[in-house]
């Protein structure tokens, strides 16, 4: 027992210490190639928390699609469903929103809720699929939910260049969605919008049903051994995961439409600068808790932002921040020893 | 007809090479009980890796560097699963998202901002005497890259190895039940990160191919979902060599229809060939999967 723990603390610090590396081998290569990293720093604080600015209209509009998706993925695990197709979810749900947003005459806000209704049941259509696949056919969801995600990418670039382009044909993107479809800013100076009181409102209602409701239990019981919740009885594991399933891509569905109502106004291919596979780390950093991922979202926002600043003040490429990512997920799942597979989790 | 038809072949095989080698090392990572999502990240190492060899070294070295990636991200996902005995599917995931961040970081800072298309010699196709020359199919199968060829040894090789010798018994036992052939005296760990460094050398034979033998330079996130593809691919040929070579030039066929029916005269969005193999995928899963059965250990490590 004894010599084990010595091993695993031992083994524990070697992760800390290759993290660590990987990360500081990465930053004298750039700093070798000639890059400010001391100016790259700077610009990736003052770039996400150096102002009320930074971090209303940069930090906190990042965010928003990161909650919602880093919700939808918790949702999921929550379960024992591996949804990686937070990503295609995403997207479906975007060219869904602006479809209704472009081709529905209504006051703000019944457009608004038409719009976030719309994507939200695109987005669980989407992941129904998988979930389909999974119940039926014995997909692993794994597999199906990233080959989704592939084809919702070809999917979306078919419409902004075909049947959603806008009029001119010059641009492979839709037209801008009326000012009523717009999600509303939290005032002139800020490009904040309501989606990120959407987002937490979410995460709340969410934590709250997973945490006090029959159906949440159900969730909790169904994530934590599908077996043991089966041969319990009462429990319908097949229809909580699909459940979980279709809600976990309704919110990222959400997410994407959110993103065009308040951000970008119009549908183009890379609308999502991979908010889908972010939120993955969001949801394990939040240890799949629904209300810890506002948090946890809040911080991979900054990330993101820090990082489009530290790009465009030091040059120095913000695909480095998916190093720094990737390196919060393999110390998580050491130190917090989350477990989506083998024992006590949920696997078919 | 027959030069649509041959240029037909030759894009399958094209398409191909790069997913059976990857394929087939993944079959050698589930057979141990161990599922490597981090293989999309393998091959896109292997791939900068190899445009780093080669404009040192040239072209062997560019190979070898291109198998050293693949090995060291491999070894890297193997100390968390194997020793660690991490979850497999978050580890391989934050494996892929490792090797974008350090591919494309590194690749900027080496090779400049501006994302200049860097261009390298690749390997040519060798013809094969006589076989090259046989209508419709030569070209596609016998006039490649020399990469290409290994694979006619590699496929029957693997199953050879797997099926007919004492490691490959082991290495099967180890992904039905690690417990049992520990008992028989199998080293269920050493069996299973030998598995995935195999893994990671074909990964990351199947990034360098990509460069050195296909495109003659790199891009950031060239591999382009191959890794995720190539899984799907050892589901479809039900965990065995010979089973899992046919599914990669299924996807390979299905992927170079275009060519078919661009020649047809179909006005068809572009798109949709591209969505295809993908759609096909899914179909051909939907219904395969119900009826095989997956290494019974698969993605439990931890069960010991």
């Amino acid at each position: 027992m004894s010599a084990r723990t010595t091993g695993l603390r031992r083994s524990n610090a070697l992760v800390a210490l290759l993290i660590a590396a990987i990360i500081v081998g990465t930053a004298s290569v750039l700093a070798g190639a000639g890059f400010d990293i001391g100016r790259a720093f700077v610009a990736l604080v003052s770039g996400s928390l150096g102002s009320w600015y930074a971090i209303g209209s940069g930090t906190l509009v990042r965010a928003t699609p990161l909650i919602l998706a880093g919700l939808a993925v918790a949702i999921a695990f929550r379960a024992g469903v591996l949804n990686i197709g937070a990503e295609g979810q995403f997207l479906i749900g975007a060219a869904a929103g602006t479809a209704i947003a472009i081709g529905i005459h209504a006051p703000s806000i019944v457009l608004i809720l038409l719009v976030l209704a719309g994507a939200a049941i695109a987005g669980a259509a989407w992941a129904g699929i998988a979930a389909i696949l999974r119940s039926r056919f014995h997909v692993l969801e794994v597999i199906s939910t990233i080959l989704l995600n592939f084809l919702a990418a070809n999917l979306l670039s078919y419409l902004v260049r075909g049947p959603m382009q806008e009029p001119t044909k010059v641009y492979p993107q839709s037209l801008t969605i009326p000012a009523a479809a717009q999600l509303p800013r939290f005032g002139a100076s800020t490009r904040l919008h309501l989606g990120f009181l959407i987002a937490i409102a979410a995460c709340v209602t969410a934590w709250w049903i997973i945490r006090f409701t029959a159906g949440g239990f159900r969730v909790r019981a169904v994530g934590a051994n599908p077996h043991a919740a089966r041969s319990a009885g009462l429990i319908d594991v097949e229809r909580v995961t699909m459940r979980a399933f279709l809600a976990s891509g309704a919110l990222a569905g959400l997410a994407g439409a959110i993103e065009v109502c308040g951000v970008t106004y119009a549908l183009y291919e890379n609308i999502s600068p991979g908010y889908g596979y972010t939120a993955i780390a969001v949801a394990l950093l939040a240890r799949l808790n629904a209300a810890a991922v506002i948090v946890t979202g809040i911080v991979f926002g900054a990330l993101e932002a820090g990082g489009a600043s530290m790009q465009r003040d030091a040059g120095v490429p913000s695909v480095v921040v998916s190093v720094v990512e990737a390196g919060i997920i393999l110390a998580l799942v050491v130190f917090q020893r989350i477990r989506l597979t083998g024992a006590g989790a949920a696997t078919r | 007809m027959s030069t649509t038809a041959t240029a037909f072949v030759d894009a399958t095989i094209r398409t191909a090479t790069p997913l059976v080698l990857a394929a087939l090392g993944e079959t050698l990572v589930e057979r141990a009980g161990v599922i490597n999502i981090g293989l999309e990240g393998i091959i896109l190492s292997g791939a900068f890796g190899a445009l780093v060899g080669a404009t040192q070294l040239g072209l062997v070295g560019g190979f070898a560097a291109g198998v050293a990636s693949g090995v060291f991200m491999a070894l890297l996902f193997a100390l968390f699963v194997v020793q660690l005995k991490c979850d497999q599917i978050i580890t391989g995931t934050a494996i892929t998202l490792l090797a974008v961040g350090l591919t494309g970081t590194l690749y900027r800072a080496l090779y400049g901002t501006s994302g200049a298309a860097l261009s390298i010699a690749t390997l040519s196709p060798i013809p094969v005497p006589l076989l090259s020359t046989i209508p419709v199919l030569g070209t596609g199968f016998f006039e490649q890259p020399p990469v290409t060829y290994t694979l006619y040894v590699l496929v029957p090789g693997v199953w050879w190895w797997m099926y007919r010798t004492h490691a490959g018994l082991a290495l099967r036992a180890v992904g039905e039940s690690a417990v049992a052939a520990e008992a028989a005296g199998v080293p269920a760990n050493r069996v299973r990160v030998g598995a995935i460094a195999c893994g990671g050398a074909l990964g990351g034979l199947a990034g360098a191919t990509l460069v050195l033998a296909q495109a003659g330079t790199f891009a950031e996130n060239m591999s382009a979902g191959r890794g995720f593809i190539a899984i799907a691919i050892v589901v479809l040929g039900r965990w065995h060599p010979l089973g899992v070579a046919f599914a990669a030039l299924l996807f390979g066929a299905s992927s170079a229809l275009q060519f078919l029916l661009q020649a047809m005269g179909l006005a068809l969005p572009y798109q949709l060939f591209l969505a295809l193999p993908y759609a096909l995928t899914l179909a051909a899963l939907a219904g395969v999967a119900g009826r095989v059965r997956a290494p019974a250990a698969l993605a439990r490590v931890d069960d010991e």
